[in-house]
């Protein structure tokens, strides 16, 4: 378990952060910009002292200002990839990578390295200088280098925000492959929803200091708090899933999550492992089963609550045969419908209207790692 | 007299032993000196800031003369290293190497500290997070990091230590092979009938000795900024 819960004021500003989150998968810090999520990771590096507080991972304290504890961050084993990554200049690459090798307690492997480098793509780099390096390839090595100094936790803090589009996008998918092979807890730090829906299986949602909501993944994306932070149109559902069977000849992949099925556009194999969201505003509710529509998807759903979205909205939520989702349907809808709990409907999902985002982490979301107490 | 090549000739050779023991006194102390003042907060700082560098504003005279009250042979730091291991200062080219680094401590500092002040020091904090303690840091991020630095420092401290003269003449006075530096022979040269070729000569090689000190500093600095640039 990550167990935050500190203060720290810095000027007019104050942090009075909370947070208690597994010790596995991704969680990611979402909020907007100043929000103050980089001081918040830099007190669980030991960057940064609290004024007040404790963090403690896996049940020991990293600092305690209640209990008079404050291990330095040098022995804190805590993997930290910059937003400006912060490489030494005065060493190449394999040098950099090697700097928190050596001093990793029992040491790093050669056969770590090797699998590290083949992993990021670094083969080509490691005799470079990382004044030659482009943006992209400078996160792929201080990822790199945090993670062979074997850390018990990494922290990325927005890792991908000083790149341009091309450059994310050649990072990202390192960021996927870190993810699976290395059960390295990460907390990672972003301003940007669509990088949450990829890699997180928790989320702490910051908003001027203070975590505002937190929880897995699942249960924040379709919350109304969310809203409020990125917009109503990001509120939706994150399914985990795994394609089960193809039809080749309309490009369409059957996802399965939970009991239900989603026709989804997809290239994927059949095995696939897939994440996808579905969005509160794209989601259609009928009463019967429908026919004759272009929707592909007609899954059957039973209705767990109504809540007020805004003055002529409601956010339904329904279970869909274990994962559930949420739509936003108009006041006069609920009405008509007479949408109340426990009622049986059918929810219309376009296959064209349901994002993929990746490959998701559904290994990462149930495991625990370390002693919690 | 020796012929005026031989005088040249122990002149410079001992101009750059002086020089260069002095900067090799020095150097540590420099780089602890300028990490002090960049780095920690401490009472009394300013006046140690002004302290360090007093040789710069006082007459060199001054400084000589403060020396050789401290380490002369009945003076409180000189008897004392006389009766534990029989080390005098006064007369000798060890003195004359304290009295040259004493003079140019506080341009070395400075270099050094303004390289100091130019290092990242959200580099350290990544080396934190690799697991590196404050002596590790310092030896494997900070150092390198200033090396150009407190090179260019040495190299300018070496060059100015060739010339130095007021502060030499009074702790450890004019003796030919022990303490006659360029300088102190350039001097001697010229109160002397018949030294004027000899004196410039001495000037001469001063100058070129000077200006390579300066462009060889100019060059590390120059080196610095290509290869920890961007």
């Amino acid at each position: 378990m990550l167990d935050v819960a500190v203060q720290k004021r810095r000027g007019g500003f104050l942090l009075d952060a909370a947070f208690a989150l597994p010790e596995a998968g991704v969680v990611a810090l979402f909020g907007p910009s100043g929000c103050g999520k980089t001081t918040l990771v830099d007190i669980i590096a030991g960057l940064v002292d609290p004024d007040a507080g404790h963090v403690r991972l896996g049940g020991q304290a990293l600092v305690d200002t209640a209990g008079g504890v404050g291990i330095p961050a040098e022995r804190r084993g805590i993997g930290y990839v910059f937003q400006d990554s912060r490489l030494f200049p005065h060493r190449d690459v394999e040098g950099n990578l090697r700097y928190g090798m050596t001093r990793a307690k029992g040491g790093g492997a050669a056969a770590e390295f090797d699998e590290v480098v083949a992993l990021l793509g670094l083969g080509p780099l490691l005799g470079r200088r990382p004044g030659g390096l482009s943006g992209g390839e400078r996160q792929r090595v201080a990822i790199g280098r945090a993670l062979l100094a074997r850390p018990r936790l990494m922290l990325f803090d927005e890792p991908l925000a000083s790149l341009d589009a091309a450059r994310r996008d050649e990072v990202l998918p390192f960021l996927d492959r870190l993810r699976e092979r290395f059960s390295v807890p990460i907390v990672y730090v972003t301003h940007r929803f669509d990088e949450v829906l990829r890699l997180a299986t928790h989320l702490a949602l910051m908003d001027r200091g203070r975590v505002v909501a937190s929880g897995d993944l699942a249960t924040i994306s379709r919350s109304a708090v969310l809203r409020e932070l990125a917009g109503p149109d990001a509120v939706g559902a994150v399914l985990d899933g795994e394609i089960v069977a193809r039809e080749e000849e309309a490009g369409l992949a059957r996802l399965r999550v939970g009991t239900a099925t989603l026709r989804v556009l997809s290239d994927e194999p059949v095995g696939s492992r897939m994440r996808v969201q579905l969005l509160a505003k794209d989601l259609i509710l009928a009463l019967e089963e429908p026919r004759g529509l272009s929707v592909r998807n007609a899954i059957a759903a039973t209705v767990v609550s109504v809540a007020a979205d805004d003055a002529h909205s409601d956010l339904v939520e329904l279970d869909i045969g274990g994962p559930r989702i949420v739509a936003r349907v108009t006041r006069a809808a609920t009405r008509s419908l007479g949408l109340r709990p426990a009622l049986p409907l059918h929810v219309l999902v376009k296959s064209v209207s349901v994002r993929p985002m990746g490959p998701g982490n559904m290994a990462g979301a149930g495991r625990s790692r370390g002693v919690d107490t | 007299m020796d012929a005026p090549g031989e005088v040249l000739r122990q002149a410079l050779l001992l101009s750059l032993s002086v020089a260069g023991r002095s900067v090799l006194f020095s150097l540590p102390f420099a780089v602890l000196v300028a990490w002090l003042l960049a780095r920690r907060r401490f009472v009394g700082r300013t006046v140690f800031d002004a302290f360090v560098h007093l040789p710069l504003v006082l007459p060199p005279v001054v400084v000589g003369y403060l020396l050789l009250l401290l380490f002369g042979v009945r003076g409180p730091v000189g008897g004392w290293l006389d009766r534990q291991f029989g080390v005098q200062l006064v007369f000798t080219t060890a003195g004359a190497a304290l009295a040259t680094a004493v003079m140019s401590f506080p341009l070395m500092v400075r270099t050094i500290r303004l390289s100091l002040e130019s290092v990242d020091r959200r580099l350290e904090d990544a080396a934190r997070t690799l697991g590196a303690g404050p002596f590790d840091r310092f030896f494997s991020v900070t150092l390198p990091l200033m090396l150009p630095g407190v090179l260019a420092g040495a190299v300018t401290a070496f060059a100015a230590g060739l010339g130095q003269f007021g502060a030499v003449i009074t702790f450890v006075s004019n003796i030919p092979g022990e303490t006659r530096t360029l300088p102190l022979a350039l001097y001697t040269a010229i109160q002397t009938p018949g030294g004027e070729g000899l004196a410039a000569r001495i000037a001469i090689v001063s100058f070129v000795l000077g200006l390579a000190g300066l462009l060889v500093a100019e060059w590390l600095a120059r080196r610095m900024r290509r290869t920890l640039g961007p």
